[in-house]
C-alpha cells in the first residue's frame, strides 16, 4: 500500500511541474506511442522496469526490443504490417507487473509481451496471461520448475547453465568442496536444491556443502567472504558456486579483491554477473573468476559482430555493452517473427501452436529451437572475467543443450516433462501417464 | 597434424638458425616447449610452462612472467613467441634475438586458473635466489602454496644460502609443505614438517595438514594434535576479527546515519530523501573521478580527497535548496514531511537514473585503500580501516562544529527552544536551512566513502536509509553521542550474530531486539531531557 501512495505523490508532483525532465519525458513517451495507433500496425508490448530497483538490468531489455522492432520494421514489418512498441513501467513493483500485463493485453491490445526479470515478476504475471490468453516471452535464466502454455522461456533453465557450471568445476579445476552463496528469494534457493542434490548425486559429502544466503542488496560481505575462506583451509580444492543477484555483486567482488581470494585459489562462477553488471566493477583483481551463460558479448562470430555494431549505433554509444538476456530477446523475438509469418496471424492461439520447432540462429553461431516445453536449446559457456571487464571463454558444451522445464535432480519433478504439442500439457507425469494440471 | 608439422618446421628452421648464429643455447626441448605457447591450447601451454620453468634457460624467466602479465605474444601462423617489454621492444622468446616488431595476427597467450597456478609455482621456483628480498619472500610463499616437489631442490638450495630472517622462515615452511606431500620422505622429516606448519598457525598451514592424506601413524598424531592447537588459537583469533568486522560494520552504520543525526535528531524532521543525498555525495565522486582520469590522471590518488568538500557542497546545496523549497512548508506537520521527502526521493533517483543511465558506475579504489594487510590471524582490509578512521574524523569535526562556533550555538538554541531563540535574535529561518544543509552536506560526505565499499548506483541511498533511521532512534534522537553509541553497538551485535544465525536471520534478530528496546526505552539510548522534547 505505501509503494502505491507514493506513486501517486510521484504522478502527482509532476503534473504540478515540480519533477524535472525524467518523469514528465517518460509519461511523453507513453502518451507519444498511445497516440500513435492505428489498425495497420501490430502492437508488440515492452513489460521492463524502467525504475527502481531491477532497472539497472531490465531498462537495457526494453532497449533491445525497440531496437530489435526498429531493425524488423526496417525490412518491411510483419506480414505487411509495421510493428509498434509499447512501452510500460513496472517499476520494480511486482504486482504492478500484473496490473501493467492487463493493460497491455486489453487496453493496448498487444499481440504479444516480451517481459520480466526476476522470477517473482513473472509468477505475478502469469495468472493474467493465462486468462487473458496471451504471449510473454521471458528471457532470463531462471530457477526452472514451470512450463505454462502462454509462456515461451528463452532463458536458461537449470541444466543449461548451473549444472554444466559445476560439472565443468567438478573435471577442470578438480573442485571437491562447494560453496553455494546466494540471495535470499525464490532463484537461488531452487538452483542451490537443484544443485546439491546433483552433488551428492556425484558424491560430494554433507559436509563439503556449505550454503549461505543474504538478503537483497547486502553490502557487508567482510564475515562471509571470512567464512567462505576458512571453508575453504581444509585442504580439499573449493568452488563458491554464487547465485548472488543484483547490486549484492559489487560489494562482495571488491571483498573478495580486497581480502586476497584469488581465483586461482577459490574460484567463484556466478550465474548473475554479466558484461552489464561487471561494468560498475574495477575488474583486475578478479581475473579468472568465472560466470557460466549461453552468450557472451566476447564471443567471435560474425552475426555477433554485426549484432554488437548495430546495436552501438542504435544505442548511438560505442561502449555500450551487450549480455546473455539481450541474445535470448533477439532469439525469442526472431522466433515470434517467424511464427507469425508462418500462420499469417497473430492470434495468440496459432502463434502458440505454432512457436513450438520453429528455429532461429542464436549469436554464438548456433541455431536455437523452440521445444515443445516452450524452453529453447542453446549452448552453455563458461567464461572467464578479463582485466578489461569482458570474459574469455574457457570452456562451451559439445553441441545446443536442450532446455528442461523440470530438473531431473529434484524428487518432485523428475519425472515430469512439460509438452504443449503432444500432450498439451505442461506438467506430464512420465511415470503415472497423467497431467497433473494447473493444480499443483 | 599440419600445425603440429609447422611447428615442428619452424623449430627446425630456428635450430638451422641458432647453429648458424652459435648461440650458447641448446636447439631442442626448450624451443619445441616455447613453439607450443603458439597452439592456443591450454594442455600445450601447461606444458610448455614445465618444460621451460626446469629448463635452466636463462629466457625461462622472462618468458614466465610476460606470461603472467599478458605479455607473451604467440602468432599462431607462423608459431612464432615473442617477449614484449614494458618499454614497448620485444625479443623472440626461442633465441632472445630482439626483433623490430611482433606482427599484428599475434595474440597475448591465454591462461586459465588451472596455468595461473602452475606460472605461480614456476616463478616461485625461478626467483628463489633473486637478489630482491621482497621477490625472495614472495617466491618463498607460492611455492608454498603449490608444494611440488620438482621445487624442493631449488629450495634446499636458496635455504642455504638465505640470510634474510623472515625469507629463511617462509623457505623452511615451503619446505615442511613439500616434504610433508613427498611420498619417499622420511618420518622424521615429515614429524619436523608438521612441527614448522603447527607453528606457522594460520588457516593455510591447517589446509596443508587436513589435506595431506595417509602417513605413518606418529604422523598422523602429531598433525591431529597440531590442527587442533591450530584450531583452537583461530578460534580466538575469530572473536576478534567478529569484534573488527562490528567496528567496520558500525563505522559504515554511523556515516550513513551522522547526517540523519542532524536533520531528522536535531531538527525533527522526517527526511526519507536523506539516504539520496549520500548517493549524490557518490556521484560526486564518480564525477571527480571522471575528470581526473581524462584530465590528470596522476592526481587520481587524491580523488577522495577532492570528492569530499565538493560532496560537501553538491550535496549541501541541493539540501539547503531541499529545505527553503520545500520543507520549511511542512515544519510541524510530520506526515506530510514524510511523504513529500519520500516524493522527494524517487524524484531525485530518476533525475540521476536519467542524467547517468540506470546501471551501476564505476568508482575505482585510490591505492592506498585497496588490497588488506595481515594483523595476527586475522585481515584488515585498508579500505574499511580508512572509512573508521574517517568517519570518526567526521564525527569528531561536527561535534566541534556544534560546540564551539556561531553557527553550532545557534542552531543548538534554535532546537532547543524556537521561540526564544528568535527573541534573541537569531534568524531561525536561516539557521534551519543551514542546519538542513549541514546535515545533507555530511551525508554527501558519506557518499564518497560508500562509494569505495558499494555500488554507485540511483539505488544506493535506499539501501541505508532504513538502518539510518534505525541507528538515530536506537542511539536516542536528537544526542549524537547516543548515534555514535547506537551505531557501534548495532554493527558488532550484528556480526556477532552473522556467523551464528546467517545474514538474513540475524538482520531480523536485530531489527526484533530494537522493536523490544523501544518498548522499553522509547526514547532510545541516550534519551535528551529538557523542554525540547516536549516541544
Amino acid at each position: 500500500m505505501l509503494n502505491k501512495s507514493t506513486h501517486d505523490i510521484a504522478a502527482s508532483f509532476s503534473r504540478r511541474g515540480v519533477l524535472a525532465a525524467t518523469a514528465g519525458l517518460m509519461m511523453g513517451l507513453a502518451s507519444l506511442t498511445g497516440a500513435k495507433a492505428a489498425d495497420d500496425t501490430i502492437k508488440v508490448g515492452v513489460l521492463h522496469s524502467l525504475s527502481g530497483t531491477m532497472a539497472i538490468s531490465e531498462t537495457t531489455l526494453k532497449d533491445t526490443i525497440l531496437f530489435l522492432i526498429d531493425e524488423q520494421n526496417k525490412k518491411g514489418g510483419v506480414n505487411g504490417k509495421k510493428l509498434e512498441a509499447v512501452v510500460v513501467d513496472p517499476a520494480s513493483n511486482w504486482p504492478l507487473f500484473a496490473e501493467k500485463a492487463r493493460e497491455l493485453i486489453t487496453k493496448d491490445k498487444v499481440a504479444v509481451v516480451f517481459g520480466c526479470w526476476t522470477s517473482v515478476s513473472r509468477k505475478s504475471v502469469l495468472p493474467v496471461f493465462k486468462e487473458l490468453n496471451s504471449i510473454l516471452f521471458y528471457p532470463v535464466q531462471y530457477e526452472g520448475e514451470e512450463s505454462e502454455r502462454n509462456v515461451f522461456y528463452t532463458g536458461a533453465a537449470p541444466n543449461q547453465q548451473a549444472i554444466p557450471a559445476v560439472d565443468y568445476l567438478m573435471k577442470d579445476e578438480k573442485v571437491k568442496r562447494w560453496v553455494l552463496a546466494g540471495t535470499d528469494y525464490v532463484y537461488p534457493r531452487t538452483t542451490n536444491k537443484i544443485l546439491e542434490a546433483y552433488l551428492k548425486s556425484k558424491g560430494v559429502a554433507q559436509e563439503d556443502i556449505m550454503i549461505n544466503y543474504t538478503p537483497f542488496g547486502h553490502s557487508d560481505w567482510q564475515t562471509i567472504v571470512a567464512d567462505i575462506k576458512k571453508f575453504g583451509s581444509a585442504g580439499k580444492k573449493t568452488a563458491v558456486v554464487s547465485t548472488i543477484n543484483g547490486d549484492a555483486n559489487v560489494p562482495f567482488y571488491k571483498e573478495l579483491g580486497n581480502q586476497g581470494i584469488k581465483a586461482k585459489d577459490i574460484p567463484v562462477v556466478a550465474f548473475s554477473v554479466g558484461e552489464e553488471e561487471l561494468a560498475g566493477i574495477d575488474t583486475k583483481p578478479l581475473v579468472g573468476h568465472l560466470a557460466a551463460w549461453n552468450y557472451f558479448e566476447s564471443i567471435k562470430n560474425p552475426a555477433n559482430e554485426k549484432f554488437i555494431k548495430d546495436w552501438q549505433t542504435y544505442t548511438k554509444n560505442p561502449k555500450r555493452v551487450t549480455n546473455d538476456p539481450m541474445e535470448a530477446h533477439v532469439i525469442g523475438f526472431n522466433m515470434w517473427v517467424k511464427a507469425v509469418e508462418k500462420v499469417k496471424s497473430t492470434d495468440p492461439d496459432k502463434v502458440i501452436d505454432a512457436l513450438p520447432g520453429i528455429e532461429a540462429p542464436n549469436l554464438t553461431g548456433g541455431v536455437s529451437k523452440m521445444l515443445p516445453n516452450h524452453h529453447i536449446t542453446k549452448p552453455v559457456f563458461i567464461g572467464e572475467i578479463k582485466g578489461n571487464g569482458q570474459f574469455d571463454v574457457v570452456w562451451k558444451t559439445p553441441s545446443l543443450v536442450a532446455g528442461d522445464a523440470w530438473s531431473k535432480e529434484l524428487e518432485g519433478s523428475k519425472d515430469l516433462v512439460g509438452d504443449w504439442v503432444g500432450k498439451k500439457c505442461g506438467n506430464f507425469n512420465t511415470k503415472t501417464n497423467k497431467c497433473l494440471g494447473s493444480g499443483s | 597434424m599440419p600445425t603440429n608439422l609447422s611447428a615442428r618446421l619452424s623449430t627446425f628452421v630456428l635450430s638451422l638458425f641458432l647453429i648458424a648464429f652459435a648461440l650458447p643455447a641448446l636447439a631442442g626441448p626448450f624451443e619445441e616447449a616455447v613453439a607450443k605457447f603458439a597452439n592456443d591450447d591450454y594442455s600445450d601451454t601447461e606444458e610448455a610452462i614445465g618444460v621451460v620453468a626446469s629448463s635452466g634457460n636463462k629466457l625461462a624467466f622472462p618468458i614466465i612472467s610476460a606470461l603472467q602479465d599478458g605479455r607473451l605474444m604467440a602468432d599462431p601462423d607462423s608459431k612464432k613467441v615473442y617477449v614484449t617489454g614494458a618499454d614497448g621492444k620485444s625479443i623472440d622468446a626461442a633465441t632472445g634475438e630482439p626483433v623490430a616488431s611482433v606482427p599484428d595476427t599475434a595474440s597475448a597467450v591465454r591462461l586459465n586458473n588451472r596455468l595461473r597456478r602452475s606460472v605461480d609455482a614456476a616463478i616461485g621456483s625461478l626467483t628463489l635466489q633473486s637478489p630482491d628480498v621482497g621477490t625472495r619472500l614472495q617466491a618463498a610463499q607460492s611455492v608454498f602454496k603449490s608444494h611440488e616437489e620438482t621445487a624442493l631442490e631449488a629450495v634446499d638450495g636458496a635455504f642455504a644460502k638465505e640470510t634474510n630472517k623472515s625469507v629463511k622462515a617462509a623457505l623452511g615452511e615451503a619446505r615442511a609443505a613439500i616434504l610433508l606431500f613427498k611420498s619417499d620422505a622420511t618420518e622424521v622429516e615429515k614429524l619436523e614438517a608438521v612441527a614448522t606448519l603447527k607453528a606457522r598457525g594460520d588457516q593455510e598451514a591447517m589446509a596443508l595438514l587436513t589435506g595431506m592424506g595417509d602417513q605413518p601413524a606418529s604422523v598422523t598424531k602429531a598433525a591431529a594434535s597440531a590442527i587442533g592447537s591450530i584450531q583452537s588459537s583461530l578460534a580466538v583469533w575469530s572473536t576478534v576479527q567478529n569484534a573488527w568486522y562490528g567496528l567496520s560494520l558500525g563505522s559504515v552504520l554511523l556515516l550513513a546515519a551522522i547526517g540523519l543525526a542532524i536533520t531528522f535528531g536535531v531538527m525533527g524532521v522526517i527526511n526519507m530523501a536523506h539516504g539520496e543525498m549520500v548517493m549524490i555525495g557518490a556521484y560526486t565522486t564518480f564525477v571527480v573521478q571522471e575528470v581526473i582520469r581524462t584530465r590528470y590522471p596522476a592526481l587520481f590518488d587524491y580523488s577522495l580527497l577532492i570528492a569530499v568538500p565538493l560532496a560537501f557542497l553538491v550535496a549541501g546545496g541541493i539540501g539547503v535548496l531541499i529545505e527553503r523549497s520545500i520543507i520549511r512548508f511542512l515544519y510541524g506537520r510530520p506526515l506530510e514531511t514524510l511523504l513529500a521527502t519520500w516524493g522527494l526521493s524517487l524524484v531525485l533517483q530518476q533525475a540521476v537514473r536519467t542524467m547517468f543511465g540506470p546501471t551501476n558506475r564505476e568508482v575505482g579504489n585510490p591505492s592506498w585503500m585497496s588490497g588488506a594487510f595481515e594483523l595476527g590471524q586475522i585481515t584488515i582490509t585498508y579500505n574499511r580501516l580508512w572509512i573508521l578512521v574517517f568517519t570518526l574524523a567526521v564525527f569528531a569535526i561536527l561535534l566541534a562544529m556544534l560546540r564551539y562556533t556561531a553557527l553550532g550555538l545557534e542552531m543548538r538554541a534554535v532546537t532547543q527552544n524556537r521561540r526564544m531563540a528568535a527573541s534573541m535574535g537569531i534568524a531561525t529561518s536561516r539557521v534551519d536551512a543551514l542546519t538542513f544543509g549541514l546535515g545533507s552536506g555530511i551525508a554527501g560526505i558519506a557518499g564518497v566513502a560508500l562509494s569505495q565499499i558499494d555500488n554507485v548506483s540511483p539505488n544506493l541511498g535506499q539501501s541505508y536509509i532504513i538502518d539510518s533511521f534505525m541507528v538515530v532512534v536506537f542511539g536516542g534522537v536528537g544526542n549524537l553521542w547516543g548515534t555514535l553509541v547506537g551505531a557501534f553497538t548495532l554493527g558488532i551485535a550484528n556480526k556477532f550474530l552473522e556467523p551464528v544465525a546467517g545474514a538474513v536471520l540475524g538482520k531480523i534478530a536485530i531489527l526484533v531486539l530494537i522493536i523490544l528496546f523501544i518498548q522499553k526505552r522509547p526514547r532510545g539510548l541516550f534519551a535528551l531531557k529538557g523542554r525540547a522534547v516536549e516541544a
